[in-house]
């Protein structure tokens, strides 16, 4: 019965979508409770238009969804809107004229005066055109350490990387693992860069990164950074978990002493329902480098023939960067607004502290924003195999790094 | 007479040639065409969209140098023999063992081929979880008193193959017992009987008589096995995807990689590429020891 009447809902919701113009679908990957909850404040307020918002969450994580929505898109099947994570992974289908140009929206909504950083825009501009709309900051500049961990292995909650490096035998000599890192490539990936920025410094990350300068990744000074990183792997021997949010939960828990992982691990924190500054702390840059990098979520709009269905579209971008919903989406989420001119009295700790660095423009790009996703992938691919397998050597892990970098465009 | 009423060759069996046109243009076209157009653009520096933008062998160089690429042909290498020999010898021996007119047989054999009614996903998870060091096998052993016993095959970056492996063999034996087992079943009556009469052993009878008989059997065995080896995938996906680190890739899992996470079909191709050439050498091997197999005969 149940089954039944679901799918008669499904078949309702095709034929509806079919006739009626003002049905948006909608794809994303915000799956998990927070991230459900977060993008539903979209829904209900597109919902309170004309327009229906149709759901289409695509479970598995950004990678799978990515490839799901690409296809679709190439396929000549596009949903109505998407979100994808702004910089360069829909280059292409932009270039291929797939994308809806969003400008006078854009012009008339004055979206350059409003967001904060403006870099967000630039990221969704090609040759001049406005293709996306930001809805978010995440930043991957970030450290959660166990309160629990610490007071078990009897020393006190580091206030930096250095002190963290000095207390992780003593968490190991109580039965913890010092750093959860899980398995997939993306989150070794991405501890490395947290890493780079803190222990190499601003300028050597934007001369690699940005600058694709192969000499700066195979030099001495990055040569540091892969020490570091040699000596961080061995403290997450142990972490047999896959998922980033249960590598978030051994912190939680105390089994770990602590987890680099960008600002989303905040919403696993609310839900366990532990207070920061009590039962968690955040190191942003690892408390050595006060910096975040600025990637985030946006929403791409396919192009449609039907002139009804993108005057819906473009009404939903407007509406995705107005004021109240941006505080509501974001509170929930956990990320940062990408307008500077509202009201978050409302944040954590974590959130404040965020926005502090955020407001006095000690930001980074995000390594989505200048590396093209074959570059990344293969960068993820390196890390992984660096963090898991201790054979490999620093010096041998740099010297792949630095041929990747030397052949990104 | 006879002459005018000769047919056109052409136009001899005209309905089975009709009915057979969709199928061949499904082969042209599908098979041989998209076939043909991967290879050709595994040339040429696409990425997200396909551009014919020739680069030449740029893409096979890179991909040659790319160690998860050689990681992921070695493990298909190490997995591919394991489990085309495992399978066979533990699908021969169930099968021979189902034969000997056992109680029950029904319910038996139901219960070993029920693991291939599950997919390769849910084959992949339960055997992540039977695995893992903290829930799974090792833990039981643990709690038995056996303190020091370590067994987290899929944690373990050298032996992950093997974990993959078991759940693999798990999963496929059934179907190959099953068809071993008909095999089995269409040898002549007689012919155990006259062995016997010559007083020959059981299990000789086995090795030199019975599965010389079922070669046709073992063939279909063995393309069915190799065809689920090439193209292994959602249970690596679904047990480690591809973890620790890179040490259980596949190469079909390069391919998906490559084509959607880090859209770069160019790159894509150029693996699949590999992927079939391979296939076409083990087919080419194949075809000769069968031409040699009828000339020895003949």
């Amino acid at each position: 019965m149940k089954l039944h009447s679901a799918l008669m809902a499904a078949t309702a919701l095709v034929g509806a979508s079919a006739v009626s113009a003002a049905e948006l679908e909608v794809t994303h990957w915000w799956t998990s409770g927070g991230e459900a909850a977060a993008v539903a404040e979209f829904a209900n307020a597109f919902n309170a238009t004309e327009h229906t918002w149709v759901d289409g969450a695509i479970a598995g994580g950004g990678g799978t969804a990515r490839g799901a929505i690409v296809s679709r898109i190439i396929g000549g099947d596009p949903m109505h809107a998407t979100q994808l994570n702004h910089g360069r992974q829909a280059e292409e289908l932009i270039e291929a004229g797939l994308m809806l140009d969003l400008s006078d929206i854009a012009e008339e909504g004055g979206w350059r005066d409003i967001v904060n950083p403006v870099g967000l825009l630039d990221s969704c501009t090609v040759d001049g055109k406005i293709y996306c709309v930001p809805v978010n900051i995440h930043s991957w500049q970030w450290i959660w350490l166990s309160h629990k961990a610490f007071a078990d292995a009897g020393v006190d909650v580091p206030a930096n990387w250095d002190e963290f490096v000095a207390a992780a035998p003593a968490l190991e000599a109580a039965g913890k693992v010092p750093l959860a890192v899980g398995q997939q490539s993306w989150q070794s990936s991405g501890a490395f860069g947290v890493l780079n920025v803190a222990i190499g410094g601003v300028d050597l990350w934007t001369k690699i990164n940005v600058e694709k300068d192969a000499e700066a990744a195979a030099g001495p000074e990055m040569a540091k950074v892969f020490e570091a990183v040699g000596n961080a792997r061995k403290f997450s021997q142990g972490t047999n978990v896959g998922d980033w949010n249960l590598a978030t939960a051994m912190v939680i828990n105390g089994e770990a002493g602590g987890q680099i992982m960008g600002d989303w691990a905040q919403g696993e924190f609310a839900v366990a329902e532990q207070v920061a500054g009590e039962d968690y702390s955040c190191l942003p840059g690892l408390g050595v480098n006060e910096i975040i990098s600025t990637g985030g979520d946006a929403f791409y709009f396919p192009k449609q023939d039907d002139p009804a269905i993108e005057a819906a579209q473009k009404e939903l971008a407007k509406l995705l960067i107005s004021p109240e919903v941006q505080v509501g989406f974001n509170l929930k989420k956990g990320s940062l607004p990408v307008r500077g001119d509202i009201d978050l009295s409302a944040a954590n700790d974590c959130m404040k502290k965020g926005l502090e660095i955020l407001a006095s423009g000690n930001i980074l790009p995000d390594g989505n924003q200048v590396l093209s996703s074959d570059t990344t992938s293969q960068i993820e691919d390196v890390m992984v195999e660096f963090w898991n397998d201790l054979s490999v050597t620093p010096a041998q892990a740099q010297a792949s790094y630095a041929a990747i970098i030397a052949d990104a465009d | 007479m006879a002459e005018a009423k000769r047919p056109i060759r052409l136009l001899r069996n005209m309905n089975s040639k009709i009915a057979a046109i969709p199928m061949i243009l499904t082969a042209m076209v599908v098979f041989i065409g998209c076939t043909v157009w991967t290879v050709v653009y595994s040339f040429t520096k696409s990425r997200l969209l396909p551009k014919l933008d020739f680069v030449g062998f740029d893409q096979y160089e890179r991909l040659w140098n790319s160690n998860r690429w050689l990681i992921s042909v070695e493990n298909l290498f190490i997995y591919g023999v394991c489990s085309l020999v495992l399978s066979l010898l533990i699908g021969f021996l169930l099968a021979v063992m189902l034969d000997q007119k056992i109680r029950f047989e029904n319910t038996i054999r139901t219960i070993i081929l029920y693991p291939f009614a599950l997919s390769f996903v849910v084959t992949g998870l339960v055997w992540q979880w039977l695995l893992n060091p903290d829930f799974g096998v090792q833990n039981v052993v643990r709690s038995l008193g056996w303190q020091s016993f370590t067994f987290d095959p899929i944690y373990d970056a050298n032996i992950v193959i093997f974990g993959i492996l078991i759940a693999a063999i798990w999963q496929g034996s059934g179907l190959i017992m099953v068809l071993m087992l008909a095999g089995l079943r269409g040898i002549d009556e007689e012919i155990w009987k006259a062995a016997r009469v010559d007083g020959i052993p059981k299990w000789k009878t086995y090795v030199v008589v019975i599965i010389p008989m079922m070669k046709p059997v073992f063939i279909t065995a063995l393309v069915l096995i190799s065809s689920g080896i090439i193209k292994v995938y959602d249970l690596v996906v679904a047990q480690t995807n591809g973890g620790p680190g890179l040490s259980s890739e596949v190469p079909a899992k390069y391919v998906i990689d490559n084509m959607f996470r880090a859209q770069n079909l160019g790159q894509a191709f150029a693996a699949s590429t590999m992927m079939l050439l391979g296939v076409l050498i083990i087919l080419a091997l194949f075809g000769l020891t069968q031409i040699r197999g009828r000339k020895n005969a003949s």
